[in-house]
């Protein structure tokens, strides 16, 4: 994406105050999307953004510039803005020569979206829409939305490291408005992957349509949640979003470093349920999280953040490995060249266990099954969350019932994990998700197995 | 401003290449952003950067098709406007789709711009941070951190040009700050609280103040346990009502209504809330950080009417929401160069009803102050206005302010709630965004909770 020569002539601008570390991010992103809403495919939209953003460390103070320009002077201009911003103390001259390291490359993308016809693309948004509205009369609107996007980077820094990435990803959502007696209720279907046009092989559209109408459909009987504290039991799959922002936040090293993590000071110790093993993983080929270098040019990793129940590690960004003097765990994110990395996710799951589904839920006399989890906020200092339940079903005498609607979970992620006493041997990974910290959006996966939490408060609006 | 913007002078250059039966929207715009974050007395990060966008619209025989980019180089916006237009050739036609026609209506005299945004060195804005750190810290002896102390300004402009004779430019520029303090609890857990200001210029912001305020806001939730299931008073400080009150403006835009999905459709002219409560959009109010001279598709910002004396007035419109109802814009399209426009409120209004915060503690025997609202993203059905959501706060006895309470949830539905607000406050508040409002005490909402185990 760019020269090499250039990259070691901004670096060593950046590093010319007397900076200990200099980085250059290059971007180059394209994305398009369509919108079909309410019988119509609008807003057909393509976006680019490219530019390059550097960074420069001076103990413990970062510089950060960025430029939509690219040229020489583009980009000298900005590692000198930086450099001034991180006050480096005058050092000397130092040259920066960097080199490509070796990354293993995911699976070229079999169909890249540039490549498909637009009238294609736009097509699924419209079987999509006849198949949900082919669901009966009480689907009252419909809406699709197609994107995609890839985005190329280059990271390169003074410690030598020249990493690149092609990351292509694909998404396609429907939301369903159903109206009944009860008013108007709406139900979703998503899929996304780190992946090209490919996506559609297995994803089938008109299903998802059908899916999405359904849940919509459902909600119209659905009686209203219930409140207090019961056991709680989360299909596989549905509840991946509870553990990523619940637990994962608190395992982030930048907010442990301050002291804003309940899990600051606990490696080694019991965390977790026994039944707990927790992962986040950057390496699982085509998973919405999914990418080959991290946004510092860190390979992907495959870490293990709590093991039957034991923290073993947090996950690491540049910045904060450096501190500790170890390597970061490819955990080193940013929503686009504009934006310093942070320590985020990538794909993140409670493993497997070994109980049949089935007997989880027959095994629990009264509570609430949690098909799908919606949106959520989570307290990192404290653990405290409030999770949407987007479809939800009372469990009576060791049965799935009649469903339930607007209702939330509530409750403290480290309490959850602590009563979490039955897990499936299903699993599955959930919808994909954009996750957001410090304002920056980034796309994560997340995955569970059929699991139950002995007691968890449900808010609804029963009387 | 006897020159031409850049972002002015690149969006008629745009326009003019419209070709007949066509027509070109451009919307350009730029950026200078300062973000400083200080932790442990020292500065974190250090952010200085410029950044530009351009988006164009092209619409022929009520099809739409967009583009934008992050860049104002020849070579990306050359093909702006053929992606554009490929873009439109595969969307299906729609009556309401159209650009905003001019429509006499004179933009209100509003520049929001501060020159001492610029003027302020970057080691004084440093000072700024590292002062509400310091503040945050000697607020009160529990406090063992900050996670975040943080300095943020901007200054944009931006131009939007149309080949329906809209041309239209536009300034702004603000300062904000803000804290979170990590507190120690005697159960052993932590606290946080936090708080914000923001204000035309670094010179205006009350360091001390918020200072107070996050630490405040921590502090009083020390010790907090589960509620007791109930329905009490709920009482809202003005900040809640902001966000309360954006949730209900939110189901008064027009596209919702010509979409069927908002509960106030068909409701115009009737009583949808309690008589004590008139609100409207007054993005020209000179005072509000969100006062704006042009919406979003280049017609003048305006006062709109929402509700008065309890009777809905009318909706917030774009061109679009208003074609789709046969009424006209309000001025009220909210856009980035990255989208379509959609209409919204910029800048809410309440007026003043009587009493204050205070005084509705005093009067109140069973009731819960808010301290927080979490999961409104996720725990309100816009569609229906059903909403449940996490709350904390300290609960009211007898006049006065008693036990402090978290993980508790509070249910109820919009449109019900808007007849059970018991009172209105005379108490308007500024909040940081520009929003004016008072504080509210609601009645009819389930308090709920009570964690097992």
């Amino acid at each position: 994406m760019l020269d090499h020569e250039l990259i070691n002539r901004t670096l060593s601008t950046a590093m010319r105050t007397g900076g200990e570390f200099a980085e250059v991010f290059v971007e180059d992103k394209r994305s398009s999307s369509a919108v079909l809403d309410d019988g119509r495919v609008e807003e057909l939209t393509s976006g680019r953004d490219r530019g390059a953003g550097i960074r420069v460390v001076v103990g413990d103070t970062t510089g950060f510039a960025h430029t939509a320009d690219l040229s020489e002077a583009g980009l000298s201009a900005a590692a000198e803005a930086a450099a001034a911003a991180a006050r480096g103390g005058g050092g000397g001259a130092k040259v920066v020569a960097v080199s490509p390291i070796d990354v293993e490359r995911s699976a070229p993308v079999r169909i890249p979206p540039e490549d498909v016809a637009k009238a294609t693309k736009v097509g699924l948004l419209t079987l999509a829409n006849e198949a949900a509205r082919a669901q009966g009369s009480a689907i009252s609107q419909v809406s699709a939305r197609y994107g995609d996007s890839r985005r190329r980077i280059l990271v390169a820094n003074s410690d030598g490291v020249l990493a690149e990435d092609d990351q292509v990803r694909t998404l396609f959502s429907v939301s369903c408005v159903a109206s009944g007696d009860t008013g108007l209720q709406t139900g979703r279907e998503s899929t996304g992957r780190t992946v090209g046009f490919e996506l559609f092989d297995e994803a089938d559209v008109e299903e998802m349509g059908r899916r999405a109408a359904e849940r919509a459909i459902t909600k119209l009987s659905a009686r209203p949640a219930p409140s207090g504290a019961v056991p709680v039991v989360v299909g596989p799959g549905g509840g991946g979003v509870l553990f990523h922002e619940a637990c994962g936040h608190g395992l982030e090293a930048d907010l442990v470093g301050k002291g804003a993590s309940v899990f600051a000071n606990r490696v080694g110790e019991q965390v977790a349920s026994p039944l707990v093993t927790l992962i986040d993983d950057g390496t699982m080929a085509g998973e919405w999280g999914h990418f080959a270098i991290d946004d510092e040019g860190r390979p992907a990793g495959h870490n293990v953040l709590i093991q039957d129940g034991v923290l073993t590690d947090y996950m690491w960004d540049q910045l904060r490995a450096r501190k500790e003097g170890r390597l970061s765990s490819g955990n080193g994110r940013r929503q686009s060249y504009q934006h310093l990395p942070m320590v985020r996710m990538t794909n993140t799951y409670i493993t497997a266990g070994h109980d049949d589904p089935e007997a989880i839920i027959a095994d629990t006399d009264s509570g609430v099954y949690v098909a799908q989890l919606g949106g959520g906020q989570v307290n990192t200092a404290t653990g405290d969350f409030v999770f949407g339940m987007t479809e939800a079903y009372l469990i009576e005498n060791g049965e799935i019932t009649d469903p339930i609607r607007e209702g939330n979970l509530i409750g403290n992620g480290p309490e959850v994990l602590t009563r979490i006493d039955r897990l499936g041997h299903d699993f599955a990974m959930g919808s994909p998700g954009t996750c957001g910290k410090d304002g920056q959006g980034v796309p994560v996966g997340d995955g569970t197995p059929t699991l139950r939490v002995t007691s968890l408060t449900v808010g609804g609006t029963a009387a | 401003m006897g020159e031409i913007p850049e972002s002015r002078r690149l969006a008629r250059e745009l326009v003019r290449r419209a070709e007949a039966g066509e027509q070109v929207e451009v919307c350009a715009g730029s950026s200078v952003r300062t973000e400083i974050r200080v932790y442990d007395g020292d500065v974190e990060s250090l952010t200085v950067a410029e950044s530009r966008g351009v988006g164009v619209r092209v619409i022929r025989d009520g099809r739409e098709g967009l583009a934008h980019a992050g860049s104002w180089d020849s070579d990306v916006i050359d093909t702006l406007l053929a992606e554009a237009r490929d873009n439109m050739s595969f969307a299906e036609p729609d009556d309401r789709v159209g650009l905003a026609e001019p429509d006499g209506v004179g933009a209100a005299d509003i520049d929001p711009w501060d020159d001492r945004i610029e003027a302020t060195s970057v080691d004084d804005k440093v000072a700024i941070a590292v002062a509400l750190e310091a503040a945050t810290r000697g607020a009160d002896p529990r406090v063992r951190g900050v996670r975040t102390s943080m300095y943020a300004d901007s200054r944009g402009e931006s131009a939007i040009v149309s080949s329906a004779g809209i041309d239209g430019w536009d300034r702004g520029a603000s300062a904000s700050i803000g804290t979170q303090p990590l507190i120690d609890d005697p159960d052993g857990s932590t606290r946080t609280g936090y708080a914000g200001d923001a204000a035309a210029a670094p010179q205006l912001l009350d360091i001390e103040e918020v200072a107070r305020l996050a630490v405040e806001r921590g502090v009083r939730l020390l010790g907090a346990g589960p509620p007791t299931t109930g329905r009490p008073l709920v009482v809202l400080e003005p900040r809640f009502t902001a966000t309360i009150l954006g949730i209900v403006a939110g189901m008064l835009s027009g596209e919702l209504v010509v979409k069927g999905r908002t509960p106030f459709g068909d409701r115009v002219g009737e009583a949808i809330a309690t008589e004590a409560l008139t609100m409207f959009d007054d993005p020209t109010d000179p005072d509000s950080l969100s006062a704006s001279a042009f919406d979003g598709e280049g017609l003048a910002c305006r006062r709109v009417p929402l509700i008065s004396e309890g009777v809905l007035q009318g909706f917030l419109h774009d061109a679009r929401s208003a074609r789709g109802l046969g009424v006209s814009s309000t001025g009220s399209a909210l856009r980035s160069v990255r989208g379509t426009p959609s209409p919204g409120h910029r800048s809410l209004s309440v007026a003043p009803g009587e009493g204050d915060l205070d005084a509705f503690i005093a009067s109140i025997d069973d009731g819960l102050l808010i301290a927080s609202l979490q999961g409104l993203h996720s725990g309100v059905n816009a569609v229906s206005g059903d909403f449940s959501v996490g709350v904390e706060g300290v609960v009211i006895r007898n006049g006065e302010l008693a036990e402090p309470i978290r993980e508790g949830t509070l249910a109820g539905a919009i449109p019900r709630m808007l007849h059970d607000v018991a009172r209105v406050g005379a108490d308007l508040e500024r909040q940081p965004g520009g929003t004016l409002v008072p504080s509210l005490v609601l009645d009819g909402l389930t308090l709920g909770g009570g964690s097992g185990a």
